[in-house]
């Protein structure tokens, strides 16, 4: 095949997709004003959603998308790993299993039941699982979608082979910087930003929210203090499951979290 | 050219340019089409039934998470059917923000699709970075109008992917009237490129390919349609939105992790920009109509390859809308209206960019979701773009293998299909026997 992103010299980049919503990899297409100097310096190989030309590995920077959830899909990732230098995952359904891995916590006989009339057509895992349970992952990025500028960040890190300048506080950092008036304490409002990993910049308490923890647990979260606090605040225990059962569910600390509020 | 040849079987495994994973079949022998797939493979994740146990004001963020590229549709569409089964009513200036949000997605989803996943096609070229080599100036117009587009999502929703301010029953935190006329500037030198964007689109070529569609769409006695209305045909369907299960069913078919929807009646139908625009040409203000007439459209259009012109009328429809919304906006004093759990069903249909997206649940007295029903766009067209792929190989089956496999993917494209959506994935085999 034709292809038209031929350059030499430049590093390859690929982008792999798995169980998702295509939004992480949406991500790259909406720096708009970035775009066309990211082409400029990186060669963009193989990237499905943006381009027709494919360029064979091996690639220098592989972006994967996704989680693990069908057996093909499980050999995939496995050659992906064999073709690329470095492999970055971006977004909380390849680093933590997605919202997808709610099933983790069911039956899944019974969920294909219940969405297809013939569910001897689909051919799915019981559990949705994060990259890194399959194979070595160099570097994850998180949030659900990832930020763009953080995104932006790492190709800048990579080009220049440095280490990329991404924190990994809790969102409540965020918040001071941002200027937000905590959300829990002025308001009573049920917020997760005190486990949740930093990047997003506290958008939803700038939207009088409480954060929902679309960016996963951050750097040994205090699980214990917060649920004490949810507690106080009268959050019930099942909504409290449910709050920690979201798109990061999968994740070691909300998993263990939200299984102690079962055992109640 | 392999004209002479009997069997030929051309494939696509991987469709490049669209959002998700699919492939296309196509077999042909003695000349003939003898089977035309579109596959979805995308890996199924079983959204309905997760979202059995969640609360109401759940569903908003959870069924965004269906698609990043329409995440709104998903908002609108369970934001409407919970306040129906809730009894409650969303009006006034929160209604017109909904608007508004949508505005920005159609722009963003629309300018996306023709610029970067569409244009190559016509052009020639593998992607739109190709473009940019040799048309710099049109690439940097698409991306600057699309960035406006999702700086409009941004303001409304926090940020542009799975936003994270709308809320069942309104939305959490409501704009000044001075962040939206900043915005207002862009959005004027927006509807210089949306005119820019028409012009162009317009005088791509178009191959000459019409099909009898029955056009599904919302039509709103008002207004051009985005969250509320009748699902009505060219075909004489005209039902409430509740009704749908009457008329309307998903069928499993084995190469497919989607689930393919049809009218009971009558079998295929199409949604999308073709549809709205066919059976709502008479609610577009004035100035578009005639726009729309002088880029050479009919007032229908059955060409499936124009739908990039027809995008980027609605593109422009788009933004004069947020225009209007935003020049009478006056910020009202609560974001969001008072929401009292009990039981119910509720039903909510809304036109994301890509056609209509339908949501049905049914709630338990404390406002769990005891039952949910989601119909994304592309899976109620799956099986029009096989027809159409039948139809188009069959009547361009002169053309050698590499051509056909190109325009036939292009046939997809004409669908800006969303693969993560109706799956619930695209690969193009062509077998020639
Ligand atoms: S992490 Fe969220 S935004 Fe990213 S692909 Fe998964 S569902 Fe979509
Ligand atoms: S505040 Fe929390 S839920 Fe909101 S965007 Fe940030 S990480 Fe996601």
């Amino acid at each position: 095949m034709q292809n038209s992103l031929v350059n030499r010299g430049k590093p390859k980049l690929a982008v792999w997709k798995f169980a998702s919503c295509d939004g992480c990899q949406l991500s790259l297409l909406d720096c708009e004003d970035e775009l066309l100097d990211v082409a400029g310096a990186i060669q963009i190989a193989n990237f499905p959603e943006a381009s027709r030309a494919v360029i064979k590995g091996p690639y220098e920077l592989s972006l994967v998308e996704g989680s693990i959830t069908t057996p093909h899909d499980a050999e995939r990732i496995h050659k992906i790993r064999r073709s690329s230098k470095f492999l970055i995952t971006i977004g909380a359904c390849a680093t933590s299993g997605g919202i997808q891995a709610l099933r983790n916590f069911k039956d899944v006989g019974e969920f294909t039941r219940m969405v297809y009339a013939n569910p001897d057509y689909i051919d799915t895992l019981n559990n949705s699982t994060p990259i890194s349970d399959h194979v070595a992952v160099d570097y994850e990025l998180h949030g659900c979608p990832i930020n763009k500028h953080q995104l932006l960040e790492l190709f800048n890190a990579f080009l220049n082979r440095r280490k990329p300048n991404i924190s990994s506080y809790s969102v409540c950092m965020e918040c001071k910087m941002r200027g937000n008036i905590c959300v829990m304490v002025a308001n009573g409002t049920p917020c997760l930003g005190p486990v949740t990993h930093a990047g997003c910049g506290a958008i939803c308490p700038a939207y009088d929210r409480g954060c929902y923890s679309c960016f996963g647990p951050s750097e040994d979260p205090n699980m214990r203090a917060l649920s004490t606090q949810l507690k106080v605040l009268g959050v019930s225990r099942k909504d409290i499951i449910r709050l920690y059962r979201s798109y990061n569910a999968n994740s070691e600390e909300f998993k263990r979290e939200s299984i102690v509020h079962e055992d109640q | 050219m392999k004209t002479n040849s009997s069997s030929r079987t051309i494939k696509v495994n991987y469709l490049a340019r669209v959002e998700g994973e699919g492939a296309l079949y196509l077999k042909i022998k003695d000349n003939l089409v003898k089977d035309a797939k579109f596959k979805i493979f995308e890996p199924p994740r079983f959204f309905e039934a997760f979202l059995r146990g969640r609360n109401y004001y759940e569903a908003p963020d959870i069924t965004a998470r269906i698609c990043g590229i329409c995440p709104v549709a998903y908002q609108m569409s369970s934001c409407h059917a919970m306040e129906a089964a809730l009894g409650v009513k969303v009006e006034g200036t929160l209604r017109q923000l909904r608007r508004l949000i949508y505005c920005g997605e159609w722009i963003e989803s629309h300018v996306l699709h023709v610029y970067m996943l569409h244009a190559p096609d016509f052009l020639g070229y593998q992607d739109s970075i190709q473009i940019a080599k040799d048309h710099p100036e049109l690439v940097k117009q698409g991306l600057e109008l699309k960035k406006i587009g999702n700086e409009l999502v941004t303001l409304m929703g926090g940020r542009e992917i799975h936003p994270i301010n709308v809320k069942v029953g309104g939305f959490y935190k409501l704009p000044t009237k001075k962040q939206l006329q900043k915005l207002a500037e862009r959005l004027n030198w927006a509807k210089g490129a949306a005119f820019d964007m028409i012009d162009f689109t317009s005088k791509l070529d178009f191959p000459d390919f019409e099909q009898d569609y029955e056009y599904v769409a919302l039509r709103h006695p008002d207004e051009y349609p985005f969250n509320e209305g009748r699902l009505v045909s060219n075909k004489g369907l005209d039902i409430d939105i509740s009704e749908f299960d009457q008329h309307f069913e998903e069928q499993h078919v084995e190469h497919s992790t989607s689930l393919h929807a049809v009218l009971k009646e009558r079998g295929a139908y199409k949604v999308g920009p073709l549809a709205r625009y066919a059976l709502n040409f008479d609610k577009l203000p004035g100035e578009i109509q005639e726009t729309a007439l002088k880029a050479g459209l009919e007032k229908e259009c059955y060409n499936p390859f124009k739908s990039i012109v027809v995008r980027s009328v609605e593109t422009l429809y788009a933004v004069d809308e947020a225009l209007r919304i935003i020049d009478s906006y006056e910020k009202p004093d609560s974001a969001s209206i008072p929401i009292t759990p009990t039981a119910g069903v509720g039903w909510g249909c809304t036109e994301a960019p890509r056609g209509i997206c339908y949501h049905r649940y049914e709630l338990d007295d404390s406002g769990l979701i005891k039952d949910a029903t989601i119909v994304p766009p592309t899976s109620q067209n799956q099986k029009t773009i096989e027809s159409d792929l039948r139809a188009f190989a069959q009547q361009f089956i002169e053309l050698d293998d590499d051509e056909l496999q190109w325009k036939c993917e292009q046939v997809i494209r004409n669908y800006d299909p969303c693969i993560s959506c109706s799956c619930h994935f695209l690969k193009l085999t062509v077998d020639r026997e």
